[in-house]
C-alpha cells in the first residue's frame, strides 16, 4: 500500500516537472507584439496600407517591411503611438502631408446603385436603391475604398475642411 | 515656530510670481460708459461661449423684438442667444470669425427697425425666497456666460454650487489686464447692481459667503464697491495687489483665500467659485428685470483710436461700427486685437461681430506691437521666476520646438494657464506662451484622433457582426424554406397517393 502510494506520488512529482520544463522549453512563440500591435491598428481592414487587412498591416510594420505611418486612417496619432511601442524613428511630415480626408458625394450624378455602400467599412453611407446617397462624416475613416466602386464617379475624396474647433496655433518655432 | 525657521523661511522666499506691464488704462478708464447706438445691422454668432453652438429658433424674415430668443441652448454645457434689438432676421449663416484664424462660424444676421423695442419681460419679484436651481435657471435662459473672457456659461457654474459645498464666492474685479477698464468703469458706475447680483449668486449656490478682489490700482472701484457692499455682513471687499496675472482665477484664489487648487481639478472641488463682476451685474438684470444678456461693457483703446473709452454695446456689433462711433481712428491700426494685449486674439479684420467674452478692443499702433527678432535662450530664468504657476518655460519649450510634446506634458504643459508673462519677460524675445498654445492644439488634435481611431474599429466590428448576423439570417431562413418545401412535397406525394388509392377501386 505504502510502496504504491509513494511510488505514484513520485512519479507524478518528476512527471509534472518534466511536462513544466517541456511546455517551457519547447514552447512554439507566436509573435505577442504583432497581436499587441493589431490591437491599436483601427480594425476597419480598408487595405489602403497595402497589406490584407489591419492583421498583415500589424504584421508587415513589426517585421519591418512598413513604415510606422502606413496607415492613412489612424493618423499622426497612431503612427506616433507605433514609434514610441517599437522604438522605430518615423517622419511625421509624410502623415501630414496628406492629411485628414472625407468621402463627398457629388448629389447630381449619384443614382442611387448602392455599390459604395457595400464598400463602406465602418458603414459610413447611407442611402437605398435609387436613392441619393450620403456620407455620415462622423464616421468616415477616408479610406477611398468606395471611391472605386462608383459606376459615375459621382463619390470622391476631400480634405476634411478645419473649423474653429480644429484649428491649432500655428508654430512659432517653424514660421 | 523657531529663530531659524524664520530666517529660512526669509531666505527661501522667492520672489512673488508675475509681472508688470504698462498699464495704459488711462485715459480709458477716466471717462464714463457710454452708450453705443444700435447699428443697423447685428451679426449675431451661435457659438458665443464654451460648449455646444446654440439652435437657431427663429426664421428668416420674422420680426422680433429686443430680448426675444435667437437660439436656444442645446445639451448640458451651451448659452442661448436673444436679440439685442428690435428687427428683422435677414440670414442665418457663415460669417467671418472673431478669432485669429480667419474661420468661418454660423451666425444669426438681424436688421435693426431702429425702434429698440423690449419684449415683455419678467424680473422675480422676490428671488431671494426662490429655490437656488430657479435661479440657476433664469440665468442660464438669459444666455449669460462668464464675461471675464472664458465665455464658460454661468448657470452651469452656480448649479456646481450646490453639488460640490461651495463655502467661497469670489467676484473678480481685478482687471489685470493692461489697457482694459470696463470692470473697473463698471465696479465705479454700478456698484449696487454688482453687490445685489453677488448676493444673488450666493444665494444660487449656497456659498457662505462672497469676497471681491479688486486690484490696489483702482482706488475709486474699491471705494464705490466698499459702499454698496456696506450693510451686508457677508460680502467683503478685499484689496489685491495690481500683478499681472491677478485676475487668473486660480492665483486670485490663493491670494484671497490661501488655497491652491490642484492641477486637473477645478474651482469648485475646494470649495470656490469665481465670476467676473461684469457676470455679476448680468446676473442681477436677468433675475431682478428679466433682461437676457444682449449688451456689454467693453473698453475701446489703443493709440490708434481717435478717442479712447468704455462703452455699452450691443452683442453683435461690427467691430468697424465700433470704431467708427468712438471716433474712428487717427490711423490706420497695425493691429485690432480682441480682449487684452497679454491674452487676447488678433482680428483678421474690422467686418467681425463683438461677443459676450469680448472685454475689449484694441487699435494698436506699429510702436506699440513692435517685436524684435527672437534670440537664443540664454537660460537666465526670468519666465521660471514670472510663471505664476511655477513652470519651467524655458525646459517646456525645448521640448515642444523638438516636437516631444509628452515630455512637455511631463514637465506641466496642461497646467499652463496662457498668461504669456514668460514670453513678455524674455530679455531674448521667445515666443514662449505662443509654442505652448500650438502644443496644447496639438495635443487636443492627437487626443481627437485616438477617439476617432477608437470609433473606427467600435464601427467596423460594428459591421462585422452585422454582416456576420445577416449572413447567419439568410442561411436560417433558407433552412426554412427548404424544409417547408420539403414538407410541402411530402403532403403533395401523400396527396396524389391518397387520390390514386381512392381511383384505384374505380
Amino acid at each position: 500500500m505504502l510502496v504504491a502510494v509513494s511510488s505514484l506520488t513520485i512519479l507524478g512529482a518528476v512527471l509534472g516537472v518534466l511536462l513544466g520544463f517541456a511546455s517551457r522549453r519547447f514552447h512554439v512563440e507566436g509573435n505577442p507584439v504583432v497581436a499587441e500591435v493589431e490591437t491599436m491598428m483601427p480594425g476597419s481592414n480598408c487595405g489602403q496600407c497595402g497589406f490584407p487587412g489591419c492583421a498583415g498591416a500589424a504584421a508587415a510594420i513589426v517585421g519591418g517591411e512598413a513604415p510606422a505611418t502606413c496607415c492613412p486612417p489612424g493618423g499622426k496619432a497612431l503612427a506616433q503611438s507605433l514609434a514610441a511601442k517599437l522604438g522605430l524613428e518615423i517622419d511625421l511630415s509624410a502623415v501630414a502631408d496628406a492629411g485628414p480626408q472625407l468621402a463627398v458625394v457629388t448629389e447630381d450624378i449619384c443614382i442611387g446603385c448602392c455599390r459604395c455602400i457595400k464598400a463602406c467599412p465602418t458603414d459610413a453611407i447611407l442611402g437605398g436603391a435609387k436613392q441619393i446617397h450620403a456620407v455620415l462624416r462622423e464616421a468616415c475613416t477616408g479610406c477611398g475604398n468606395c471611391v472605386d466602386r462608383c459606376p459615375t464617379e459621382a463619390i470622391g475624396l476631400k480634405p476634411v475642411p478645419i473649423t474653429l474647433q480644429h484649428w491649432v496655433w500655428p508654430n512659432p518655432a517653424r514660421a | 515656530m523657531g529663530f531659524f525657521d524664520k530666517i529660512f523661511r526669509h531666505l527661501g522666499r522667492s520672489e512673488p510670481w508675475g509681472v508688470h506691464p504698462d498699464e495704459r488704462k488711462r485715459p480709458a478708464s477716466e471717462t464714463p460708459i457710454c452708450r453705443l447706438p444700435v447699428p443697423p445691422l447685428l451679426y449675431l454668432p451661435l457659438s458665443q461661449h464654451v460648449g455646444a453652438a446654440a439652435e437657431p429658433v427663429v426664421r428668416i424674415g420674422q420680426k422680433v423684438l429686443k430680448g426675444e430668443c435667437l437660439a436656444t441652448a442645446t445639451g448640458n454645457i451651451s448659452a442661448p442667444v436673444h436679440a439685442p434689438t428690435s428687427g428683422e432676421i435677414v440670414a442665418i449663416g457663415p460669417i467671418t470669425a472673431p478669432h485669429p484664424s480667419g474661420l468661418e462660424m454660423t451666425a444669426i444676421t438681424l436688421r435693426s427697425d431702429m425702434e429698440d423695442r423690449w419684449a415683455p419681460l419678467e424680473g422675480l419679484a422676490d428671488p431671494l425666497a426662490c429655490a437656488p436651481g430657479e435661479l440657476a435657471r433664469r440665468v442660464a435662459e438669459a444666455g449669460i456666460v462668464g464675461l471675464g473672457g472664458a465665455t464658460f456659461p454661468a448657470s452651469v457654474k452656480l448649479g456646481l454650487g450646490h453639488r460640490s459645498r461651495i463655502r467661497t464666492l469670489i467676484l473678480n474685479g481685478s482687471e489685470c489686464e493692461p489697457y482694459l477698464s470696463c470692470d473697473d468703469r463698471l465696479m465705479r458706475e454700478r456698484a449696487a447692481g454688482i453687490v445685489r447680483g453677488a448676493v444673488l449668486m450666493r444665494h444660487a449656490t449656497g456659498a457662505r459667503e462672497v469676497r471681491i478682489g479688486i486690484e490696489d490700482n483702482k482706488p475709486e472701484a474699491i471705494a464705490a464697491m466698499r459702499a454698496a457692499a456696506d450693510g451686508h455682513a457677508d460680502v467683503h471687499v478685499c484689496v489685491v495687489p495690481a500683478r499681472y496675472p491677478m485676475g487668473s482665477d486660480r492665483q486670485l484664489i490663493i491670494e484671497l483665500t490661501g488655497i491652491e487648487v490642484p492641477a486637473e481639478s477645478r474651482a469648485a472641488d475646494v470649495g470656490v467659485l469665481v465670476h467676473n463682476v461684469g457676470t455679476a451685474f448680468a446676473i442681477h438684470q436677468a433675475i431682478d428685470l428679466g433682461r437676457p444678456l444682449v449688451s456689454r461693457v467693453m473698453t475701446l483703446n489703443g493709440e490708434a483710436l481717435a478717442q479712447p473709452g468704455n462703452y455699452e454695446v450691443p452683442i453683435g456689433t461690427l467691430v468697424e461700427d465700433l470704431l467708427a462711433f468712438a471716433g474712428g481712428v487717427r490711423f490706420e491700426p497695425a493691429r485690432l486685437v480682441m480682449g487684452g494685449p497679454m491674452m487676447g486674439l488678433v482680428l483678421p479684420s474690422a467686418k467681425v461681430p463683438v461677443v459676450k467674452g469680448c472685454s475689449g478692443i484694441l487699435a494698436l499702433s506699429a510702436a506699440e506691437v513692435a517685436r524684435d527678432e527672437p534670440d537664443a535662450c540664454i537660460r537666465c530664468g526670468s519666465c521660471t521666476r514670472a510663471c505664476p504657476v511655477g513652470l519651467l518655460p524655458l525646459e517646456m519649450n525645448a521640448r515642444v520646438a523638438n516636437g516631444a510634446l509628452d515630455a512637455a506634458v511631463a514637465l506641466g504643459l496642461h497646467d499652463c494657464i496662457g498668461c504669456g508673462c514668460c514670453a513678455w519677460v524674455c530679455p531674448a524675445r521667445i515666443p514662449l506662451v505662443q509654442a505652448f498654445n500650438h502644443a496644447k492644439g496639438e495635443l487636443a488634435t492627437r487626443d481627437r484622433d485616438r477617439k476617432r481611431t477608437d470609433a473606427t474599429r467600435r464601427m467596423a466590428e460594428a459591421r462585422t457582426e452585422r454582416l456576420e448576423r445577416e449572413a447567419r439570417e439568410k442561411a436560417e431562413a433558407a433552412a426554412r424554406r427548404a424544409a417547408e418545401r420539403k414538407a410541402q412535397k411530402a403532403r403533395e406525394a401523400a396527396a396524389s397517393a391518397a387520390s390514386n388509392s381512392e381511383g384505384a377501386p374505380a
